[in-house]
């Protein structure tokens, strides 16, 4: 075989990686090119839209303040399930991952059926489903974190005369400090590029960069000062970026921990009524809003199967398109994400990694606007190419399938290799036996990721999808922006069928990645 | 049987092999013995194909290996963590490399079956790999890396991680095994008294080059230079200039005398040998091994009477060349 000789290799190597790099440059990089492009060159120069300061301030202030809040909801839960062993602890993990495998226009769906009827949709509806979402991110890092801190410590210093207050400030705060930071920087990043949750619940007068990047190119045409806040909405990312990954640097592998069974303890005493209120608490309010979600969408389920003003198919079809649309995306984002992360996991960990999250923090607005003004004129005229809609999908899904892949693929001994190298498997044979079979669960979790993202993905999408072929989101949105009864009902209706599919999902991926662990 | 001549490689500019020439008869085993860094493992690695050589040859037979990728070779290896694959019951590990050669089902489990039966696994196809313990993961890895039947088997420290008793035990049965089937072998290790147990002969390495290669019984007696005689583990070395004078422990006996010349400072006891170091009234010091049941004490004047054969005159620093080295007993 022709394959085994090394010059041979190698191209295959580079083909390989080439693959995603060609894919990244004419769906990703062009249109940022293109954006970048009607930005800067215009007949009346550089401008900054009228507002752009007040733009920038609310944008920062809402995402700093849902920071500031997240941290507050998430450090108690954070305590109770990094802390203590209780009946349902992985329960309690998994339910608070819930809220964030959600689509935002579902969550924003359930919080606008939350606020009472003829409430003005506003600040506080935003921040508290910007909390609902990263809930999770602050749960999972710093609970992760909590678990793995040697209870020891805190005894060493009770032993030297260290009081509850003074070790929690000493000893368990600063051993936090990283994954907090962390947990914000990332909470932070999420919620300054936030889209859907501040289009549908921030009504007229609250714009963030993203949504204004929206409003001026869908709604408005004005496609120069779209871009032009496209590349301001770039800059302060790219800043945000830098700043979250050099904390989530620093806070370390924290939550692939799998060891912390030993840290963990039954409460005691009143610790117990504490736990049980926080879970209670926990429970409840990220419950709450889907509760309502659900009995906003009774009676509206038979409408699903009817024509609608509000779109050009019976409601229930988007649910098909969305579907069909996610798999595909899932699987270009599994084949991209999946070279590319065989690429990068050849190298050491390092600032290649910081390139492939890119995407993910670019917004996904940005990258449908992109399209829009990229894909217009021969030959690359793709308007009405039903298509776009997978390839925008999956440009948001690859990064995530990277960093999902990547570090499994990395944390294979590569000795496996060279054993199975020396028994006489060629390089192609010994990816088979050995990567695959190793990294199968990442791959899986990996898919079911995509597929759950894709399926919620909004902002890059509704930029793309032809109005007689919208998903689910899109399809959501549209109801939300008609008045009446009928249209909010459907728009719960649709948002509960969003929610279970993506559920359904998670879980699958979950089943499937368990059944490809090594039972023996 | 397997050739190495003047193999070298550069490691981040440095010279990890510089000009290795090495020859493993068929059915006997070498140790390669050095401490860590001299590139023993390199050396490993440069045979069984995973580091490219940048000058020299690797010959296995009559077959030249330049440009043979690993899974053409037919050398097995196995590493110091086993490398077991995790994902792979005890049989499916062991079945692998039939696998590769397409041998059939049945003759691979007929295979495995012998295999582990000679390894002392019997029986234990169905194991999980992380069930086993360190001792049974070692038999493991050396029955999949016999299984193909290599025809040279490649050993990277292979015991290296093992508690004390467990890994003497391991030693003398791998060497009764080589034995046994007949297997070629190079077998990699910083320990001299693994080197010696299982080498047919013991390679010496140092800085990428071999020092020495020797039967163990002539390594011990005839060590290359005075930097092989300390790292085996000799003492009383006595270096002038270019010249070393090695008197062997054994040969020293210190005998209880009040008007002695030295006096006894320490003594260790390893099992029937104990190890006595005396001083002069010079401040030298001389080291012998007793074996004895009532060996002087420390403080005890002692006179010391040296076998004039148990000294012996070696250079105080070989000069390595890239031609073959000293290989005055290759083996039958």
């Amino acid at each position: 075989m022709d394959t085994d000789r090394p010059a041979l290799r190698r191209c295959w190597h580079v083909a390989a990686a080439l693959l995603p790099a060609a894919f990244v440059a004419l769906f990703f990089a062009f249109p940022l090119a293109s954006i970048l492009e009607r930005g800067l060159t215009s007949e009346g120069g550089i401008s900054l839209p009228t507002g752009t300061a007040g733009l920038l301030w609310f944008t920062t202030w809402q995402a700093a303040a849902s920071t500031v809040l997240t941290l507050a909801a998430g450090l108690p839960l954070a305590w109770a399930i990094g802390r203590f062993r209780f009946r349902g602890r992985s329960l309690a993990r998994a339910l608070v991952l819930v809220p964030f495998v959600l689509p935002t226009v579902v969550v924003a769906t359930a919080f606008l059926a939350l606020l009472p009827e003829g409430h003005e949709r506003g600040i506080w509806a935003i921040l508290a489903a910007h909390v609902f979402f990263n809930v999770a991110v602050v749960t999972r890092i710093v609970g992760g974190a909590w678990a793995t801190i040697d209870p020891a410590s805190a005894d060493a210093a009770a032993v030297l005369g260290a009081g509850p207050w003074r070790r929690a400030r000493e000893v368990t705060l600063p051993q936090l400090a990283p994954a907090l930071s962390a947990s914000a920087a990332l909470t932070f990043l999420f919620t300054f590029t936030s889209f859907g949750v501040i289009l549908i619940l921030g009504g007229p007068g609250r714009a963030t960069l993203e949504t204004e990047i929206y409003n001026r190119a869908a709604r408005q045409f004005d496609l120069h000062a779209a871009a032009v806040l496209s590349l301001l909405q770039l800059g302060a990312v790219a800043v945000v970026l830098a700043v979250a990954s050099i904390l989530e640097a620093r806070a370390g592998p924290a939550s692939t921990l799998t060891d912390e069974g030993g840290v963990l303890r039954r409460p005691a005493g009143r610790e117990r009524i504490v736990v049980a209120t926080v879970l209670a608490v926990a429970a409840s309010v990220l419950m709450l809003p889907l509760a309502v979600l659900v009995r906003r969408s009774i009676g509206s389920w038979g409408a699903l199967f009817q024509e609608t003003p509000a779109l050009l198919v019976e409601p229930w079809q988007a649910a098909v398109y969305s579907v069909a649309f996610a798999s595909l995306a899932a699987l270009v984002a599994l084949v991209v994400g999946g070279l590319a992360a065989m690429a990068l996991a050849r190298r050491p960990p390092g600032a290649v990694d910081g390139f492939v999250l890119l995407p993910l923090g670019a917004s996904a607005v940005m990258l449908g606007f992109g399209f829009l003004i990229a894909f217009d004129e021969p030959p690359l005229d793709f308007r009405s190419s039903w298509w776009l809609v997978p390839v925008a999908q999956s440009l948001v899904a690859a990064p995530f399938v990277v960093r999902i892949v990547a570090p499994a693929l990395r944390s294979i001994d590569p000795r496996l290799r060279e054993v199975a190298a020396t028994l006489g498997a060629a390089p192609a044979r010994a990816w088979r036996e050995v990567d695959l079979p190793l990294a199968g669960r990442a791959f899986a979790v990996a898919a079911g990721f995509a597929f759950a993202v894709a399926l919620g993905e909004f902002g890059a999408t509704v930029f793309v999808a032809r109005a007689e072929q919208p998903t689910l989101p899109v399809a959501i949105f549209r109801f939300l922006g008609r008045p009446g009864t009928e249209n909010q009902g459907l728009a719960a209706a649709l948002a509960v069928v969003l929610a279970g599919i993506v559920v359904c999902a998670a879980l699958a991926a979950e089943r499937l990645a368990d059944g490809r662990e090594p039972s023996l | 049987m397997l050739t190495v001549r003047d193999a070298r490689v550069a490691l981040g500019g440095h010279e990890a092999l510089a000009g290795v020439d090495l020859d493993v008869e068929a059915g006997t085993i070498v140790a390669v013995l050095g401490p860590s860094g001299s590139g023993k493992s390199t050396l490993l690695r440069a045979i069984a194909g995973l580091q490219r050589l940048d000058g020299g040859s690797v010959t296995l037979g009559d077959r030249s290996l330049a440009g043979v990728p690993p899974h053409r070779r037919g050398i097995g290896l196995m590493f110091q963590d086993d490398a077991l694959f995790p994902h792979r019951d005890v049989g499916a590990n062991v079945a692998f490399g039939l696998r590769m050669q397409g041998v059939t089902r049945a003759a691979a489990a007929a295979r495995v079956a012998e295999l582990l039966a000679l390894v002392g696994l019997g029986g234990r196809e169905h194991r999980a790999v992380g069930s086993l313990s360190g001792g049974e993961r070692k038999r493991v890895a050396l029955a999949r890396a016999l299984a193909p039947a290599p025809r040279v088997l490649l050993l990277d420290e292979p015991l290296g991680a093992l508690d004390r008793s467990l890994h003497d035990r391991l030693v003398v049965e791998l060497r009764d095994l080589f034995d046994e089937i007949r297997q070629t072998a190079l077998y990699v290790t910083h320990d001299v008294a693994e080197a010696f147990a299982i080498g047919t002969r013991v390679a010496v390495m140092r800085e990428g080059s071999i020092v020495q290669v020797a039967t163990p019984e002539r390594l011990w007696a005839a060590p290359g230079d005075a930097w092989v005689a300390r790292f085996i583990g000799l003492a009383n070395i006595d270096e002038r200039g270019a010249i070393s004078f090695v008197t062997h422990p054994e040969g020293v006996v210190f005998r209880s005398n009040a008007s002695g010349d030295a006096v006894v400072i320490s003594a260790h006891r390893d099992g029937p040998l104990v190890t006595l170091r005396a001083r002069y009234g010079d401040g030298r010091e001389i080291v012998s091994a007793h074996t004895g049941l009532a060996p002087p004490t420390p403080g005890a004047r002692v006179a010391v009477e040296i076998d004039p054969s148990a000294v012996v005159e070696v250079p105080t620093r070989a000069i390595v060349t890239a031609s073959c080295p000293s290989d005055d007993d290759a083996v039958a």
